[in-house]
């Protein structure tokens, strides 16, 4: 198991050394129009030079790529170009609000999906029909309409919670519930219109199966007949769509935390990305990349355990 | 009588890549020799994970060798570009075991049959003649070109399969047990059809199968291969009735008749041989019974 | 010569015409289209540009004269923004659709055909866009696409390429397993015909109906975009109307509104136009059933003899009598589905009787279609729930079960009447270890701890003749082979030692020497033992070597019944007749003399 995981460890670091260096140099396109940005409209062409050179942005691509890269790794992500501020602390404080969200939707739409599929597979009748039901309703508006639907009833209307703005955990954890509850419930009905209609599908399709008639046969009972042997095996194909429904989270909280004014990456990389705030960008950018190659790599080690078969390791 | 054989396999070696990262590959066929003569019916008998199925894709280029020859007409065609299939394509035909997946649920038996020739640049009129005349062949009814697959049963769509394969009036045709998933009774008038064709028109036939008493009943010649190498080859009555080799023998006496009284004694032979190691798979001929 | 067996019945309606019926296909498409000459039409149909901002018309009302939805916060006609808006989102939506479906159908047919080399280098490429954070990325290169919508719905393309790919992937690869392509190919034809002619049928319905579905998601996304900002805010879109509007929210509140709601609309439509063409091109879905409950019984006869509708009547007492001393006795059994289309129920047995006494072997024998499995799931009560036993009983030692519930028939399984299934490695669960299935099993039908269930468990093992019990007591299903599981199932199956095993065609996907050894375990359990056994089978091979009666049944119904040296020499119905003549013979050996001699010069390879 350990040499698996050193070679996915390698592979996702080949894959983030790529796709930070084709950010990187996609963005070199773009370093005039930067420096530009930071001098301000009126600067001269001399200085716009200097500037280039004083922030090193004047050297051979690949230069200027592995002196970044020397730096991550020894930890060191440098400063922002407008503000100063370390990139690692800026990003991780701001990865930290669009995480909370994120996790915590991710959590519960895994509960709501898994009991929901399974009930309306296992049960039919007027659940199943509910269950597709509501599949098919957080599938019909996006993320933003829903967001600001939920904003207009729940804060605006009913004053039940607050429109807008953070408080950490740390802080209060009570307003902090209260600060994240509309975004994590529009994550919500579009993480279970997803899962649970595939959570279904994969239960019918196991409970048809031989194997679950032969269970029977052996005076073994319905529940462990569905809990314990036809969900288990339903849960890996799960698991891959539950891995694939966190990046769509986590692009979709990148634009709802805005309609909540949250201090979240999403406003975050778009401020950024507007300055050209290159050193950011990068850290964003290599934050993102490990977060979803983590995300990817657990989702296999689990997968290998649910399902002896496909064990790689 | 010596013919130039039809078909000549000679040392045939195929692997399929191993599973996983890395892995070895997995030889398949370890140098299995065959030939089939003009006008001859080979039957090719073993077990699942033989390696007989692999022999028969190997013929039709489906699968790569990995080593040894294929001659077909005296000329090699182990390596067959995909030009020459097409030319080849004309001599060698297929009926493939399951009449479920071997046809086009999306196709009319017209079209199914039709399209070979059409490719082959025969004009539509006469591919519709042709079609006509190889559905009577198969004792399928003409209207039978308008419609689906799905409207037949398992044994008229493996009729469909042969009428597909006797369209280019081929001179070998590897049957991939053709009728092991037919029902008891379809599965004698579909042999019988088989037979008489062969018959008619000549053509070869690799006739691959698991079943012994099938083989027995349509081969000239019979080859039995276990683990991917050939085990026995010769006339059918000896080969299907006192084999020589040990496996040959327990494929035989594991085979149980259809009448109880004489199924009790070939149980009984069988335990006795068993006991004595003559059902071992190296066992050779019986000396002193 | 035609052959008369049943065929199955003409095919249903085509695709385009179920489509052309579902008013929610009408509905929706019919929207779409209204939507899009709406968005062709906005010059013609609006008074100024979407950008002409006038003092006067900043935050006016809906029916200003001019402004027929009133003026946002700078000024513009909302009216105007409205109809070029839709222009923007048929624009994102065909490109985003337009490089998803292109890139994924491509590298779909070609790694989904070719395999090897090729799909495992296309595989990492889509897996390795699968994996980048999409929409951030779209953010961070903010700089380089400028914003511009076009851009930026090109790379979201390619984003949402791998799930065109995997379907296009999925479904080619399952068209190039099937044998008629390998028949295509054998006939000569070229792999661009065949990839035409035989694949691309298969793929176009999921990709239509995909395509739907990403033309919605893309605008979405648009949207979402447009209102965090990115993007020029020269274009007009609904994503900046709802921002602006949004901002505005307490001066106007009807302002957003348009633009949510002509968005909301439009995504849903393709939603729902989606799941119209899925119905249409993919058929039905599966739909769920009680998967562990029993099928209905409204047999009379069962419900009577359990005492379930009170006194019985004079008339039909006699009927009930048991007048034998079985083990196991069916009597008059009916048994039927209902039909797909929701007309007459389809009746599969019409009145099957059978009996089964201690310790004999009956073969219950018919081709496929005979109704012999569907009698022995019925026994057992593991038919699907939309089955309904119409008619007849069934007795275990006298007593009826065919009404009990399934708790109450939890305790005859396993216990009473085990099973041995068809195919070994279908009928045990991948994900436990052989050990962990048997241990189940024997705990629910006894009272050992999971201790003793674990010693018992290798003892069983060991007595169907597995050479070391421990190592596949640990294995998991796969790790074992077929002939192996089978062991394992009939280990299973006779762990409590049960009075009647049920063997639905145990050898069948066997190989005849493993059959041969399967079907003599079972002759020395059974010996040891002194259970029944009812054996399934189509092969009279079979049901000669191990059976001392035999039914034979068609079309649901049992034609004859006897001792079974009496079937096999003296068959009376005509149908066991001409199953017996098929069977081919034992000596019969084809010699028309041409090759007999040509053998001779036949290499043998050992």
């Amino acid at each position: 198991m350990l040499p698996y995981i050193a070679r996915r460890v390698g592979t996702a670091l080949i894959l983030a050394l790529l796709v930070t260096f084709i950010t990187y140099w996609l963005l070199s396109f773009s370093f005039d129009g930067v420096v530009a940005n930071i001098l301000g409209p009126a600067s001269s062409p001399d200085a716009v030079a200097a500037l280039q050179r004083q922030l090193g942005l004047d050297r051979p691509l690949v230069v200027q790529y592995f002196d970044w890269l020397w730096g991550v790794l020894r930890g060191d992500f440098g400063v922002s170009y407008f503000t100063s501020e370390p990139v690692a602390r800026a990003v991780v404080s701001r990865l930290g609000v669009t995480l909370s969200i994120v996790l915590v939707a991710l959590a519960l739409s895994a509960i709501v999906s898994v009991a929901l599929g399974v009930l309306a597979a296992s049960r039919a009748g007027f659940l199943d029909k509910l269950s597709q039901g509501i599949s098919l309703l957080g599938h019909l508006f996006p993320n933003l309409l829903i967001a600001i639907a939920l904003v207009l009833v729940l804060a605006i209307n009913l004053k039940l919670l607050p429109a807008t703005g953070f408080t950490p955990f740390s802080e209060d954890p009570v307003r902090w519930a209260a600060t994240i509850t509309i975004p994590v419930i529009v994550l919500v009905i579009n993480g279970v219109a997803n899962m649970a209609a595939q959570v279904r599908g994969t239960m019918i399709g196991e409970l048809q199966k031989d194997y679950v008639r032969t269970l029977r046969s052996r005076g073994i009972g319905g529940r462990s007949v569905v809990f314990k042997h036809a969900l288990r095996n339903a849960a890996a194909p799960a698991l891959v769509v539950l891995s694939l429904e966190f990046i769509a989270m986590f692009g979709g909280a990148l634009i709802i935390e805005n309609v909540f004014a949250l201090p979240g990456f999403g406003s975050f990389a778009f401020n950024s990305s507007i300055q050209g705030d290159i050193p950011v960008i990068m850290g964003i950018t290599v934050f993102g990349v490990m977060l979803v190659v983590g995300v990817n790599l657990l989702t296999d080690l689990v997968n290998g355990w649910l399902n002896p078969k496909a064990r790689v390791y | 009588m010596t013919t130039e054989p039809l078909l000549e396999i000679t040392d045939l070696r195929v692997e399929f890549p191993g599973r996983g990262f890395r892995a070895k590959p997995n030889e398949v066929l370890h140098g299995v020799s065959l030939d089939v003569a003009p006008g001859e019916v080979l039957g090719l008998v073993g077990e699942s994970g033989s390696g007989k199925t692999t022999i028969g894709r190997a013929v039709l280029g489906l699968v790569k060798p990995s080593g040894g020859t294929i001659r077909f007409d005296g000329e090699d065609i182990t390596h067959a570009g995909p030009r020459e299939r097409r030319e080849l394509a004309k001599s060698i035909q297929v009926v493939f075991q399951d009449p479920y997946t071997s046809l086009n649920p999306a196709l009319t038996i017209g079209d199914i049959l039709s399209e070979p020739l059409v490719v082959r640049g025969i004009s539509a009129k006469e591919a519709r003649a042709r079609v006509s005349t190889l559905l009577d062949h198969v004792g399928l009814p003409k209207d039978a070109a308008e419609r689906l697959p799905r409207e037949f049963s398992g044994g008229q769509r493996q009729r469909v399969a042969i009428a597909r394969a006797l369209a280019p009036e081929p001179r070998l045709i590897v049957c991939d047990e053709p009728v092991s998933a037919l029902d008891l009774t379809t599965q004698a008038l579909v042999l019988q059809l088989l037979m008489d064709i062969q018959e008619r028109t000549g053509v070869a036939l690799l006739f691959i199968s698991h079943d012994l008493a099938v083989v027995r009943h349509l081969s000239h010649r019979v080859a039995v291969i276990y683990k991917g190498d050939i085990v026995e080859v010769g006339p059918a009555a000896r080969v299907t009735l006192e084999p020589e080799h040990g496996y040959t023998r327990r494929l035989l006496l594991a085979a149980p008749v259809a009448d109880p009284v004489e199924q009790r004694k070939r149980r009984a032979e069988r335990k006795r041989l068993a006991s004595a190691g003559y059902l071992d798979t190296h066992a050779g001929p019986i000396i002193a019974g | 010569m035609v052959v008369s067996e049943p065929a199955e019945p003409r095919a249903r309606r085509s695709p385009f015409r179920r489509l052309i019926t579902d008013p929610q296909a009408i509905i929706t498409a019919s929207f779409l289209l209204l939507l899009v000459i709406l968005g062709i039409l906005a010059p013609v149909i609006t008074q100024q540009g979407p950008n002409v901002a006038n003092l006067q018309a900043i935050n006016a009302e809906v029916g200003t004269p001019g402004l027929l939805l009133g003026g946002d916060q700078s000024g513009r006609d909302i009216f105007s923004r409205l109809m070029h808006s839709i222009n923007t989102s048929v624009i994102t939506a065909l490109i985003g659709a337009g490089v998803a479906t292109t890139i994924g159908l491509s590298f779909g047919l070609v790694g989904g055909y070719f395999g090897g080399r090729i799909r495992a280098a296309i595989e990492w490429l889509f897996n390795l866009i699968m994996t980048f954070p999409g929409l951030l990325l779209l953010i961070v290169l903010m700089p380089l696409t400028g914003g511009d919508y076009r851009v930026t719905m090109l790379i979201f393309g390619v984003l949402l390429s791998p799930g065109v790919y995997r379907i296009v992937r999925n479904v080619t690869v399952g068209v190039r397993n099937e044998l008629y392509v390998d028949a295509a190919r054998a006939s000569g034809l070229p792999t661009a015909r065949i990839l035409l002619r035989h694949v691309m049928p298969a793929i176009r319905g999921p990709v239509i109906v995909a395509t739907a579905f990403i033309m919605g998601g893309a605008i979405g996304t648009q949207s979402g975009l447009a209102f965090l900002g990115v993007g020029s805010t020269e274009v007009p879109s609904f994503g900046a109307m709802i921002a602006s509007g949004f901002l505005n929210l307490y001066v106007d509140g009807t302002q957003f509104l348009w633009p949510a709601l002509v968005l909301g609309l439009m995504t849903s439509s393709f939603v729902l136009l989606g799941n119209s063409l899925r119905d249409a091109l993919e058929g039905p879905r599966p739909k769920a059933v009680k998967a562990t409950a029993g099928a209905r019984v409204t047999s009379r006869q069962a419900r009577l003899a359990a005492g379930l509708t009170g006194p019985i009547p004079a008339a039909e007492a006699a009927a009930l009598e048991s007048d034998t001393d079985a083990l196991l006795q069916v009597r008059d059994l009916e048994l039927s589905y209902p039909s797909p289309d929701g007309g007459e129920p389809k009746q599969v047995l019409h009145g099957v009787s059978l009996e089964l006494r201690a310790g004999e072997t009956l073969g219950l024998v018919g081709e496929s279609g005979s109704g012999k499995s569907q009698t022995a799931f019925s026994i057992l009560k593991l038919l699907p729930a939309t089955a309904t036993v119409t008619g007849g009983s069934v007795r275990l030692d006298g007593r009826e079960i065919l009404p009990l519930r399934e708790s109450e028939m939890r305790g005859i399984r396993g216990r009473d009447i085990a099973y041995v299934p068809q195919e070994p490695m279908a009928n045990l669960d991948p994900a436990y270890t052989v050990g962990a299935q048997l241990v189940e099993g024997i705990r629910a039908t006894t009272s050992l701890s999971r201790r003793e269930a674990k010693e018992r468990a290798m003892e069983l093992l060991g007595k169907v003749g597995i050479p070391d019990p421990a190592r596949t007591y640990a294995s998991y299903p796969h790790q074992i082979s077929g002939g192996m599981a089978q062991r394992v199932l009939i280990a299973a199956a006779i762990a409590s030692r049960p009075r009647v095993l049920i063997a639905d065609e145990p050898t069948t996907a066997l190989d005849v020497t493993i059959q041969a050894e399967i079907l003599d375990l079972l002759r020395d359990l059974q010996e040891e033992m002194g259970m029944a056994i009812l054996l399934v089978t189509h092969n009279f091979g079979v049901v000669a070597d191990m059976c001392d009666r035999i039914a034979v049944m068609q079309h649901g119904r049992i034609v004859e019944e006897g001792d079974v040296l009496q079937v096999f020499h003296e068959p009376r119905h005509p149908y066991t007749q001409s199953l017996l003549r098929s069977i081919l013979d034992e000596t019969t050996v084809r010699d028309d003399g041409r090759f007999a001699a040509s053998g001779a010069a036949t290499k043998e390879s050992k």
